[in-house]
């Protein structure tokens, strides 16, 4: 233990403010899906100082067709294992569809976002974070039972104001104008599904694995669909693939108001603060259970906090990328964290750290032997 | 104009509730302390400033106007702790399909920023599938744990909305709590210009308090003040990207609403138009047929009665954290209102006869 503890790779791998900075930076930047690019070009930033050259392609991260971003390490020894690390740049958000002047936009919603959610709410639209508000009609002027209907969509527009109507145009994205805050051990912030994974992996790729030849996939377009790791899947084509998500934390009370009591949660996905969550089924991947056990092995071997994610729906790129090429292991682990795909979510730090070291631990650990073993 | 966006800002960055106005009252005690002859602060905390009218030295009693617009602001306010989540019930008029979603702060025993969360479907009552959800339903997240919590927050905490301003352009301005801070800049804008002015009438202005609750601060300072005549700065209806079919909306940016109706004074009524015609300042009359819903409300039927009118800034999405609202609807408020004080002679009130009369 006390060895473990001292060797660089370990202490250097700590979220500190250096790497709560960059997450600031990466959430308040906006990349809703078909739109990566202001993320995109953090991550670049982030990487070029470190990242050496790749036999593979003549710019090192290469950007692909689609707009992931892939960087490449080759292995320093032999045996070695090809692995995909993967995280998505996108999120959820909107698009401005239609002008109706005055500074009035109607717009549609990009990705799973709660209809409930968007009145009376901030947005940044555009390259230029131009502020725009969703506003509801005044409380005063409600109709008999209008308050107990939610509003569609189409009732709602996005309001940049008359005097910056034509400062945006039709085809903008826009998201929650949300800053990142931290609040005491946790971040409240827009957009952590999936920047704390895009972090993460910036993180892991500054490490060393000479055991590894190492993929680091920025992708595009996973909240419609998956899209982008499907492609860049298929252009790594790895060995073993390790998916970093976020996952929703449903850890709140159960309320069974007319029985005037709270029940226990049962369905709660994964708790905040119980560390690394990882995945066993979801609705589009069962991990490969080889990994499952190595990373089990290693967390509990090194006292990273984890737990299983609950089985049932929702899916991390791991739905697209196991099914590429004649089938690559893959595994997901992700940071619980609740509210997301809604102006803010919010998740523990701690929570975030062990998902790092846990990753960190399990590539440091990570043999051909484990996929020789019988699946 | 910069001067009063930034006060602006500053005013509706802080809380202030109802109830509970002294973090925006300080604010505007120090705009006003070089504006004005006279600052005090009443009993419920509205604050009363007098700009003395060069009448005051007249052997007769100098007639005064209370320009009232209210510094108090809608928000939340803690009734239970559950686990590391608050429950909570509202100060003032929400409409609880915006409240989902927004950050928040907890006035405890320090200020806990939060999270104003509704629960994932599968854990509430079936029947709000889909629904929009009722305020019992909906938890203030802290991040902080059970026990952190427990120390630093009580039933009956204030929450206030931490919406930050959002500057939209030059001219316009979002944010929450801008009904009515917005008509306090205007009256700050307006002192600003009386201090190059001369006028007979002495000139109250006055940060009422709780407003969006009991009206108590208009009702208190009408009464103690006695005031000649009474104007409630307040907002009014602008047309929003998503009122629909309403009809009782006003343009935003292009002018400003004088009111008419039961809680108006007719002749004070035609008073603030000619004198809107004659500097032409953009207005429109804005038909308030029974109760107004404004702090003229309130003062109208103070003492033995107080002619009152209602001056009205137009506004967006009224009671949301994203209220909007023109810097140039305020800057008329404010210019209409030192025009009038300017002009406004001594034997005003002989002049106030009912056409039977």
């Amino acid at each position: 233990m006390k060895e473990e503890n001292l060797t660089p790779a370990k202490s250097s791998l700590r979220i500190g403010k250096p790497q709560l900075k960059l997450l600031e930076q990466l959430c308040n930047a906006c990349g809703v899906s078909g739109a990566e690019g202001e993320v995109r070009s953090i991550v670049l930033e982030q990487l070029k100082p470190s990242l050496g050259k790749s036999p593979l392609w003549d710019k090192n991260p290469s950007v692909d067709v689609m707009g992931n971003l892939i960087a490449h390490i080759p292995a320093k020894e032999q045996p070695s294992v090809k692995v995909m690390l993967a995280a998505h740049l996108d999120e959820v958000g909107f698009m401005l569809t239609k002008d109706e002047n005055e500074g009035f936009f109607r717009f549609d919603v990009i990705g799973g976002i709660d209809k409930r959610l968007m009145v009376g709410k901030a947005v940044w639209v555009g390259k230029e974070h131009i502020a725009g508000v969703i506003g509801a009609k005044p409380i005063h002027l409600a109709s008999e039972g209008e308050l107990e209907r939610s509003i569609a969509v189409e009732d709602l527009r996005i309001d940049v104001s008359p005097e910056n109507k034509s400062k945006v145009n039709v085809g903008d994205r826009a998201t929650f104008a949300a800053p990142f805050q931290q609040l005491g051990d946790s971040l409240r912030a827009k957009a952590l599904d999936d920047r704390l994974g895009v972090a993460a992996l910036i993180e892991l790729l500054k490490q060393s694995y000479p055991h590894l030849e190492l993929f680091g996939a920025f992708t595009v377009q996973e909240e419609i669909g998956l899209r982008g790791a499907a492609a860049a899947a298929y252009a790594c084509s790895p060995q073993v693939a390790i998916v970093l998500d976020c996952t929703p934390a449903y850890d709140l009370p159960h309320w069974e108001v007319d029985r005037g009591k709270v029940e226990e949660t049962v369905y709660y996905n994964t708790q905040l603060g119980k560390g690394a969550a990882i995945y066993v089924a979801d609705g589009g991947m069962i991990s490969d259970p080889r990994l499952v056990r190595h990373f089990i092995q290693i967390a509990e071997e090194q006292g990273i906090p984890y737990q299983i994610r609950q089985a049932g729906g929702g899916g991390t790129d791991g739905g697209a990328i196991h099914l590429q090429h004649e089938g690559i292991p893959t595994i997901a682990v992700s940071v619980p964290a609740r509210y997301l795909h809604t102006p803010y979510s919010l998740a523990r730090i701690s929570d975030w750290q062990s998902v790092l070291s846990l990753v960190h631990a399990a590539l440091m650990k990570l043999t051909p032997e484990l996929l020789t073993e019988e699946r | 104009m910069k001067n009063t966006l930034s006060f602006l800002k500053q005013l509706i960055n802080t809380a202030g509730l109802s109830g509970y106005e002294a973090s925006a009252r300080r604010l505007v005690e120090e705009a006003w302390r070089p504006l004005t002859d006279e600052l005090r602060v009443s009993r419920l905390g509205s604050l009363y400033g007098l700009k003395r009218g060069c009448g005051s030295s007249s052997q007769q009693k100098t007639p005064s106007v209370l320009l009232a617009a209210h510094i108090d602001a809608i928000g939340l306010m803690v009734t239970t702790q559950v686990g590391e989540f608050l429950h909570v019930i509202k100060i003032g008029g929400l409409d609880p399909r915006v409240l989902p979603g927004q950050a928040v702060v907890v006035h405890g025993r320090e200020e806990i920023p939060g999270l104003l969360v509704q629960p994932p479907d599968h854990l509430l009552p079936s029947r709000l599938k889909n629904q929009p959800v009722p305020i019992e339903y909906l938890l203030v997240d802290t991040g902080l744990s059970e026990r952190a919590l427990r120390k630093l927050v009580r039933t009956g905490d204030v929450i206030s909305f931490a919406q930050a301003p959002l500057e939209m352009g030059e001219m316009y301005i979002a944010g929450h709590s801008l009904d009515d801070r917005a008509a306090v800049a205007a009256l700050t804008e307006m002192l600003q210009l009386l201090q190059r002015r001369l006028h007979y009438w002495d000139v109250w202005t006055v940060a009422t308090v709780q407003e969006e609750e009991t009206m108590s601060g208009a009702r208190t300072a009408a009464f103690e003040l006695q005031p000649t005549i009474a104007v409630a700065i307040d907002v009014t209806f602008a047309k929003g990207g998503n009122d629909g079919s309403q009809y009782r909306l006003f343009p935003l940016g292009e002018g400003i609403t004088i009111g008419w109706g039961a809680n108006i004074h007719p002749l004070i009524h035609k008073q603030l138009k000619e004198c809107a015609e004659e500097w032409e300042i953009p207005y429109k009359v804005e038909p308030i047929p029974h109760r107004s819903g404004t702090d003229a409300w309130a003062m109208q039927t103070a003492r033995a009665g107080i002619p009152t009118a209602i001056i009205g800034i137009p506004l967006r999405y009224m009671h949301t954290v994203v209220e909007m609202v023109s810097l140039k609807d305020i800057q008329r408020a404010s210019r209409l209102l030192a025009e009038w004080i300017t002009q406004l002679e001594v034997d005003v009130m002989e002049k106030l006869a009912w056409d039977e009369g």
